[in-house]
């Protein structure tokens, strides 16, 4: 999609002088088609508008709504003729790409991770929850939600006797109060709410949930509370809020959490309550990766290895895949349609299956790992489990995964080779050598350098393979990372951002991972202005 | 013409995977609860199932659809994505009112404020205790349990007749009288190392991960240090590939399983995701508890399974009730146990069950284990620990030296 979109300008830039659309005056069937699908678009833009304004996503509604007003003003326009082969590629690198990136951006400022996961309001509602504890031993009460007024109160049945209650007045007493069975049906100067009405009710479910009825003067005896809307239970909370003074105390102990710029709340004497919130820390993140003992020292080992790594995989690849294409390239060769074929075939299969695969034939034991079995006369070498080994190992597979791309793409640019250059060379009395050194070589670079250097950044973020194949290992065991010999920087980042369940650290793994980014866009920018140049010398 | 195109492609490309590389889950919006109108109250529920429990869940919320009116909404979700998107939903406002999940993740559900409390009243002694004490963090019950998993050891029992040793040397002698190839196998999972597996041995030893307090819930502090854990360490590196070889890191899963199902061991450690794989193999076989090692009692980790209550649900009300009073009957826990049957959480139904051997030798393993800690500090567990017992038993560390940088690199994590 992208692809299209940046050749497009190009393309119509350099048109001829006159483009027919200058002189199309706008209607025919053409124009019908083009009313249909902007119909199309606007429909789905109007949808997603109403959608953002329903659930109060200002952002969201914005960038449609520019999007859309766009879009409505390109096509209808005359004047914006380039933008019309344009805008396609632009909304979709918008909405895809710019949208995550910037994303990622603010996560690396931030704290985001494990307990720093939520907003402050929502960190503050966790601990309350938690602090929050059932009087041990207290009975669960039969309960009624009453209301008056604007004042919602609990009606308990405590062994026969009704007792009322709201947030204001500790429960009393109600002697002329009616029940049946365990549900109140009448109490004098309250408006009994039925079960129906209340789980109709959102805004009303809310208010029962947060009510506490303390159940005497003294506060200690803690409060009534109802979890669904049927019984109650004495609870007691540990901790208080201040909203004001912004600390929550613990009415046990009598220590005052205060709320820090790190995002918890902690105490006089440094213990910190176990939730905290997501707060911006500035280069924070960025600095910690290369000052930090944990990460600096695996850091600067693992982007020596994930460069080696690239590297080897790309010149080995290549080269295979370029010298088998140009075996196969003579017509002398028999069955050549059918090696190709054969050769072709890892490409064919899921990456992520063959890693695997090759991780269970590489077994140490020639009992189950047929590769030990097949070619080291079932000699014990255990391949997944020695540093050295390990690297060339995952430079192997690499190898056999990735050289039929190269045999792909070199025979097919062999094939495209001029052939009255060669034929000229040949006249000039060049050797095979020679032409290929001087000729071949450089005209198939011109074709195949952008597509190494795609094939160096992919696997610059080759994360499949690693993780499928070694999961990092074996680990390194000067440091007490979870990183080991076989991690790039992608899988660190990994590692690092928690998914797969450790302790998470967005705000560090979206920091590396904009450091991986500038690494490949710089290495890549230098990159093709070299192709440039290969490209005059013809 | 392609010289000016090559770049911004390039730079199109590196975004591109990037984004792809490291994007964390910020666009996905999957639970958005549409409106419920029509229904009887126009109120609605969100619970996230797997794929598995979800016809269990989908009959108990039709009972309860039916009494109140209240449209309970099932999305499915993929067991493993759950608990990553859970903690990133819940704090935006997208997240469910309820979602399933496996107990130890409540430590960093709890860290992360999007789980709330919940209590089960008058039904909690019909559970499994440990299946509560599972779900119980610091004094307070987080989830409704429903059912509970751990590995044993089972017997061929054409190979070996007798029923299991007390001992695990015994039972090693017994594998080797046997004459197959292996006397026993066990999930090593490779040269990673898995500790989860050899667990129970460990704690035959005396050393748990973590203390534990009288009321089952764990502390902070490390229990596998000192000689317990040196005495554990020192025997598995003792019958490790450098000593007796009754331990490999060539073993894993698959390899486990393939050597029991064919007849090459005769004793597996191996949890109920194995049986019928075993069964179709055509294995006769018994499901017992695992012997002691190093004399005490030798208790795996029960991993329980529940449901958990959103601490941002906006129907906190309704959810609870559905929870308490339509999760946790006889019948909706039946009905979840027919959809992935493990051993049930509800005593009644456990009961019911045990009439099927291999399930009654799971129920009887269950009541010996402790539940796997919860606590958020087991996250920084894991690595450090898998890979410590991997390295004492292949032979490449020196399996006290090993352990002690183990312990070191654990309290470092947690400290950090």
């Amino acid at each position: 999609m992208s692809t299209q979109a940046t050749h497009a300008p190009a393309a119509t830039g350099t048109g001829a002088p006159e483009p027919h659309a200058r002189r199309w005056d706008g209607r025919g069937g053409g124009f019908l088609v083009k009313l249909a699908l902007m119909a199309l678009v606007n429909a789905v833009g109007v949808s997603v508008l109403w959608a953002a304004y329903a659930q109060g996503s200002w952002a969201i509604f914005a960038a449609s709504l520019v999007l859309l007003v766009t879009a409505d003003w390109v096509y209808v326009s005359r004047r914006a003729l380039p933008l019309k082969y344009v805008l396609p590629g632009l909304a979709f690198l918008l909405v895809f790409q710019l949208f995550s990136m910037a994303y990622t951006g603010y996560v690396a400022l931030t704290n985001y991770g494990t307990g720093h996961n939520a907003t402050k309001e929502q960190a503050v509602d966790a601990l309350l929850i938690q602090a929050e504890r059932r009087v041990a031993d207290s009975p669960s009460y039969p309960l009624t939600v009453v209301q008056r007024g604007d004042e919602v109160g609990f009606a308990i049945v405590d062994e026969g006797d009704v007792r009322v209650g709201s947030a204001e007045e500790p429960l009393a007493d109600v002697p002329d109060a009616s029940v049946d069975g365990r549900r109140v049906t009448a109490v004098p100067g309250w408006d009994v709410v039925p079960y129906t009405a209340l789980i109709s009710d959102t805004a009303l479910q809310q208010r029962v949930v947060d009510l506490r009825v303390p159940v005497s003067d003294d506060a200690d005896d803690g409060s009534i509370r109802t979890r669904e809307g049927s019984t109650g239970q004495v609870y007691s909370s540990a901790l208080v809020h201040d909203e004001a003074a912004d600390t929550l105390t613990n009415t046990e102990t009598g220590a005052v959490y205060r709320a820090t710029d790190e995002g918890r709340f902690v105490s006089a004497d440094g213990e910190a309550l176990a939730v905290g919130w997501r707060v911006n820390v500035g280069l924070e993140n960025f600095t910690r990766a290369f000052s930090d003992d944990t990460y600096s020292g695996p850091l600067l080992r693992i982007t020596v290895w994930t460069f080696g790594f690239a590297i080897a995989t790309v010149a080995t690849s290549f080269l295979l895949g370029l010298v088998l294409a140009l075996v196969f390239d003579d017509p002398r060769l028999r069955g050549r349609r059918v090696m190709r074929t054969l050769f072709i075939l890892p490409y064919a299969f899921p990456a992520f299956l063959s890693a695997l695969l090759w991780r269970g034939m590489l077994n140490a034991n020639p009992d189950y790992g047929i590769v030990n079995q097949l070619f080291f006369l079932g000699t014990r070498i255990a391949w997944l489990d020695d540093p050295v080994l390990a690297k060339l190992a995952i430079i192997g597979v690499n190898l056999w995964l990735s050289f039929p791309y190269w045999f792909l793409v070199c025979t097919g640019a062999l094939q495209s080779l001029p052939g009255d250059v060669m034929e000229a060379a040949r006249i000039d009395g060049a050797g095979r050598w020679r032409t290929f050194r001087s000729i071949t070589m450089p005209l198939l670079l011109v074709s195949t350098t952008p597509l190494l250097i795609a094939s160096f950044a992919f696997n610059f973020n080759n994360f499949t393979l690693v993780y499928m194949l070694t999961g990092g290992g074996p680990r390194f065991t000067d440091t007490s990372a979870t990183l080991g010999h076989t991690d790039i920087l992608i899988s660190m980042i990994y590692q690092l951002s928690g998914v797969a369940g450790g302790r998470a650290d967005y705000g560090l793994a979206s920091a590396l991972s904009i450091v991986v980014f500038v690494i490949i866009g710089t290495i890549s920018a230098l990159a093709f202005r070299r192709t440039r140049r290969l490209e005059e010398v013809l | 013409m392609r010289k000016t195109a090559a770049l911004p492609v390039a730079m199109v490309a590196t975004v591109a995977l990037l984004a792809a590389c490291s994007g964390g889950g910020d666009t996905t919006s999957s639970a958005e609860p549409t409106s419920g109108d029509g229904a009887g109250a126009g109120t609605s529920l969100t619970v996230w199932v797997d794929e598995n429990r979800e016809p269990a869940v989908a009959a108990a919320a039709e009972a309860f659809e039916e009494s109140t009116g209240v449209t309970v909404e099932l999305v499915q979700k993929n067991f493993e994505d759950i608990r990553a998107d859970f903690l990133a939903q819940v704090p935006t406002g997208e997240g469910p009112d309820i979602t399933v999940g496996a107990h130890d993740w409540l430590g960093s559900l709890i860290v992360n404020g999007v789980v709330d409390s919940i209590d089960l009243a008058d039904v909690e002694d019909d559970f499994e205790p440990v299946a509560v004490e599972a779900f119980t963090y610091d004094g307070q019950l987080y989830g409704l349990p429903y059912a509970l998993e751990s590995i044993a050891l089972v017997r061929n029992t054409a190979l070996a007749p007798d029923p299991a040793p007390a001992t695990f040397d015994e039972m090693v002698a017994a594998g080797r009288a046997a004459g197959t190839k292996l006397p026993f196998v066990i999930n090593t999972n490779g040269t990673t190392g898995d500790g989860y597996n050899y667990y129970p041995l460990q704690t035959s030893f005396g050393a748990p991960v973590f203390v534990q307090e009288e009321d089952g819930s764990y502390t902070n502090e490390i229990g596998m240090g000192g000689e317990a854990g040196h005495a554990f360490a020192t025997w598995l590196g003792q019958n490790g590939m450098a000593g007796t070889g009754v331990f490999s890191t060539d073993w894993t899963d698959e390899i486990a399983r393939q050597e029991f199902a064919d007849g090459n061991a005769p004793f597996a450690i191996t949890g109920p995701w194995a049986i019928t794989g075993f069964e179709e193999a055509g294995v006769d076989f018994a499901v017992e508890p695992i012997p002691s090692a190093g004399g005490q009692t030798a208790a795996p980790f029960v991993g329980v399974q529940g449901f958990f209550l959103s601490a941002q649900s906006d129907n906190a009300l309704l959810a609870q009730d559905f929870l308490v009073n339509y999760l946790s009957t006889p019948e909706a826990q039946r009905a979840l146990h027919d959809a992935d049957p493990r051993v049930p959480a509800l005593l009644q139904v456990a009961e019911d069950v045990s009439s099927d051997p291999v399930v009654g030798g799971f129920v009887a393993q269950v009541k010996n284990g402790t539940p796997m800690p919860s606590i958020p500090e087991m996250a920084d567990v894991w690595d450090h620990w898998n890979a410590a017992e991997a390295a004492i038993i292949s032979g490449s560390a020196d399996p006290v030296a090993a352990w002690d940088k183990m312990l070191a690199d654990i309290q470092a994590s947690i400290g950090g």
